[in-house]
């Protein structure tokens, strides 16, 4: 089962990009690149060496193997639906923050390590988002551990707890934060383009920029497994108040995603970047709303 | 008289006619001209002649249409600083700095005497492109920010220095002249009619039928021969489908900018659409070919009427929805709306022209006031004017020249269809070997898309080319640009550029 749970948010990670590129260029009219597209890519980068500038230092080199580690080992705290993920213990929750936090601070590191302005620009807008986003991350696994009464996410989903009708809708509301915070941290439309050429206004691609071959499909494959981390526990909080099974999480995690990222690709512009901070900030506020909205209905639910 | 009057239709003006007055008179009259709105400068150029430099001023003059030249002329070696006309109106400045650079004029009070494109026959030869010293501030909480010259993508090389205070622009230095090939040079070293064409259509890719124009409306004022109507009429065909094209291709470009890809995507394909149609007109999609002095290879046919008529409608209906969406989403406006503002005063200092300037409330389109060919005979033009001076302005323009321009491709069609429906080529067939007046001058403006497009051409006393001179509207407008990013965060730069859209070989020559 934990087996089945760790290959499932694996497949996760490898869809949801190309359910993405679908997505966007069926809206577009276009026939779009193959599924597996970016999978081939990545390939092709693994085979290839890297390339270092002179000016960097061991920072620099050693960011993509701890992104992609703290990337890969928050996935693996992640269970699908009823499913026990491989790593689980009380308080997992806050480790997998603050694993995504540390790699997080290691792309920032590396990018100011360069030396490069335009790096030196998406490291700082990085850190700036990156610092906002978390309180409502927290906000959220808070209100998650409240209704259920757990701290690691195998038993809030597990916990029958949370299938009380009243609960239904903080569930929900969860999710739609955490689909959102998906949004911001995989540097996705309106908060950031991976599609655009234009250093200047790049947040997570620039910080690649010096990076290529293996370091770069390292970046990669991190940005996915952390994508998928978050998809996978907004679907599982869906599925928690409908259908908290595996066979109903998995699929939405891809949808919730893969379509929702799609759309709002194709038919939405970017915010302009001094926005961002207010869209950021929004989703906080409704992330403190949902635990508050939590805590009164689990006042509420203890008296009767 | 300390100038002559003329105007974008009249003949070619022999040399001695027009009048050579002192620095100081000069320097009177332009600062009379020039403290009117209505004037502006078109060209101004020295040329050496005998021992002598000779410079060479054009004055537009937009309420009455008039073209206003006048020269004045110093001793080749005589080293007096002149005192510079900038200082009082910046609008000069690629002028004078053009001047400077070239010929070793020294310009007294000039506020800024930088190189402008960094010539290989410039005067200063220390003085390279390698070792520009960029302008800087000191400060602990700024930052510069080096973009290019090598760019990502397709773009033309160009080098943009930011100075930032986090990620507000507080100042942005454009240094051009990596794309310098030397152009002008080019025009008057082979006597080959045909080639000195070809050469004008190459002067800047998205402006082919524009500069096209401008380089034969001057040849056929010098060889002083009448073009038949029908020949005017399929040149301003062939310019406003350049026109729609690239509004098209711009609309797009901001959409990729925003990520918006709807917008990019459709547009895309309706400027492909448009580009082919002239493709299928001449055989080239940027109408390379299409313009050639005294005639065409391309007649239009029946045929090639309807299908350009049948095509540019339905663009006109497509580019029109996307237009409806942009203007009805938020996301969009909220990009484009109070971004990179270019004041109307600012943009009348700097003597911006063309659409970018029209976006700002300034009404310059020589279309209107300098009309040429059919613009005043079967069309009479109003200029698209908006007021805001931001992005979004810029855009609208744009999205309103489509429609403008769709609806005089379909006027003239139609007009040449009622007249020559079954008459073959009613303009005659091109003509390279024609004699040019010796000793003249002659210009050719032409409104192209980007905007006011402005050709000299000298001939000497043999009536052979003895300077060509071009002025591609970016001349003027890329300093709106480092205007309009000034306070604008960084990563607003793509879209304020994309807005404008000038062009780097234009500039460079």
């Amino acid at each position: 089962m934990t087996l089945l749970n760790t290959l499932l948010v694996v497949l996760a990670a490898i869809c949801i990009p190309g359910l993405i590129n679908r997505t966007r260029a069926r809206l577009a009219g276009r026939k779009g690149i193959r599924f597996t597209q970016h999978l081939h890519d990545v390939r092709l980068l693994l085979r290839k060496g890297a390339v270092y500038s002179p000016t960097t230092t061991v920072l620099f080199r050693t960011a993509p193997s701890v992104i992609l580690t703290t990337s890969l080992l928050a996935a693996l705290c992640i269970p699908v639906g009823d499913l026990r993920p491989l790593v689980s213990f009380d308080g997992d929750l806050v480790a997998f923050a603050y694993l995504l936090a540390l790699g997080r601070g290691a792309l920032i590191l590396a990018a100011m390590d360069t030396g490069s302005s335009f790096e030196g620009m998406g490291a700082s807008r990085e850190a700036l988002y990156g610092a906002l986003v978390e309180p409502a991350l927290m906000l959220t696994f808070g209100t998650l551990a409240l209704i259920s009464g757990h701290t690691s996410f195998a038993s809030i989903f597990e916990a029958d707890a949370t299938g009380d009708a009243k609960l239904i809708v903080v569930l929900l509301l969860a999710a739609y934060v955490l689909t959102k915070i998906v949004f911001t941290e995989s540097g996705r439309i309106p908060v950031d383009d991976p599609r655009t050429h234009l250093e200047l206004t790049m947040i997570h691609e620039v910080m690649c920029l010096d990076y290529c071959g293996v370091d770069l499909a390292y970046v990669k494959i991190g940005t996915w497994l952390k994508s998928a981390a978050l998809s996978m526990l907004a679907a599982d909080a869906v599925a928690a108040a409908t259908c908290p099974r595996w066979w109903f999480a998995a699929p939405l995690a891809l949808l919730l995603t893969g379509l929702s990222v799609g759309i709002v690709e194709s038919t939405q512009a970017r915010n302009k970047l001094v926005r961002n901070t207010t869209f950021i900030l929004t989703i906080t506020a409704l992330a403190a709303l949902v635990f508050f909205t939590g805590y009164l209905l689990r006042l509420n639910i203890g008296l009767q | 008289m300390n100038y002559l009057v003329t105007d974008n239709t009249a003949g070619s003006i022999r040399l001695e006619e027009i009048p050579e007055i002192a620095y100081a008179d000069f320097y009177d009259l332009l600062n009379g001209w020039l403290a009117d709105e209505r004037c502006h400068v078109a060209h101004y150029f020295a040329l050496p002649s005998g021992n002598r430099m000779r410079f060479y001023c054009l004055v537009l003059d937009d309420a009455e249409g008039r073209v206003l030249i006048t020269s004045h002329a110093t001793g080749y070696y005589d080293e007096t600083a002149l005192p510079s006309l900038t200082a009082r109106y910046p609008q000069l400045h690629p002028f004078e700095r053009e001047i400077a650079e070239r010929w070793g004029i020294r310009f007294d009070g000039q506020p800024w005497p930088k190189p402008l494109r960094f010539p290989f026959d410039r005067y200063d030869r220390q003085s390279s492109i390698d070792n520009y010293p960029f302008y800087t501030m000191a400060g602990k909480s700024l930052h510069e920010v080096n973009v290019g010259p090598i760019h990502a993508g397709i773009i033309e090389p160009g080098a943009f220095r930011f100075i930032c205070n986090g990620e507000q622009v507080l100042h942005l230095e454009i240094a051009l002249g990596y794309q310098h090939r030397g152009v002008e040079a080019a025009f008057t070293a082979t006597e080959n009619r045909l080639r000195q064409m070809c050469l004008a259509e190459s002067i800047a890719g998205d402006s082919a039928v524009a500069h096209a124009t401008a380089f034969a409306e001057a040849i056929e004022k010098l060889t002083g021969r009448e073009r038949p109507a029908q020949l005017d009429r399929e040149r301003v065909v062939a310019l406003e489908l350049e026109r729609m094209a690239m509004q098209i291709a711009d609309t797009g470009a901001l959409s990729m900018d925003t990520g918006y890809q709807l917008g990019q995507v459709a547009c895309e394909a309706l400027r492909t659409m448009t580009i082919n149609t002239t493709q299928a007109w001449c055989g080239n999609r940027f109408g390379k070919g299409l313009i050639r002095p005294h005639g065409t290879d391309h007649a239009l046919t029946p045929e090639k009427s309807a299908m350009i008529r049948r095509n540019v409608a339905e663009i006109a209906r497509r580019y029109d929805e996307v237009r409806r969406d942009i203007e009805s989403s938020p996301s969009l406006l909220a990009r484009f709306e109070q971004c990179g503002v270019v004041p109307r005063d600012e943009m009348r200092r700097i003597g911006g022209v063309g659409q970018a300037a029209r976006a700002s409330g300034l009404g310059r389109d020589i279309r209107a006031t300098h009309p040429w060919g059919s613009f005043g005979k079967c069309l009479s033009h109003e200029s698209i004017v908006e007021e805001a001076g931001d992005v979004m302005a810029r855009l609208t323009v744009r999205s309103r020249e489509v429609a403008q321009s769709a609806r005089y491709i379909d006027r003239l069609l139609s007009i040449y269809e009622q007249k020559y429906g079954a008459t073959e080529n009613p303009c005659g067939r091109p003509d390279y070997t024609s004699q040019l007046a010796p000793s003249s001058l002659a210009f050719g403006l032409v409104e192209g898309w980007r905007g006011e497009t402005c050709h000299v051409a000298v001939t000497d006393a043999e009536g052979r080319l003895a300077a060509y001179r071009i002025k591609d509207p970016s001349l003027h407008n890329w300093l709106a640009l480092a205007l309009a990013v000034r306070g604008e965060g960084i990563s607003d730069f793509p879209i304020c550029n994309k807005s404008f859209n000038l062009s780097y070989c234009g500039h460079d020559l």
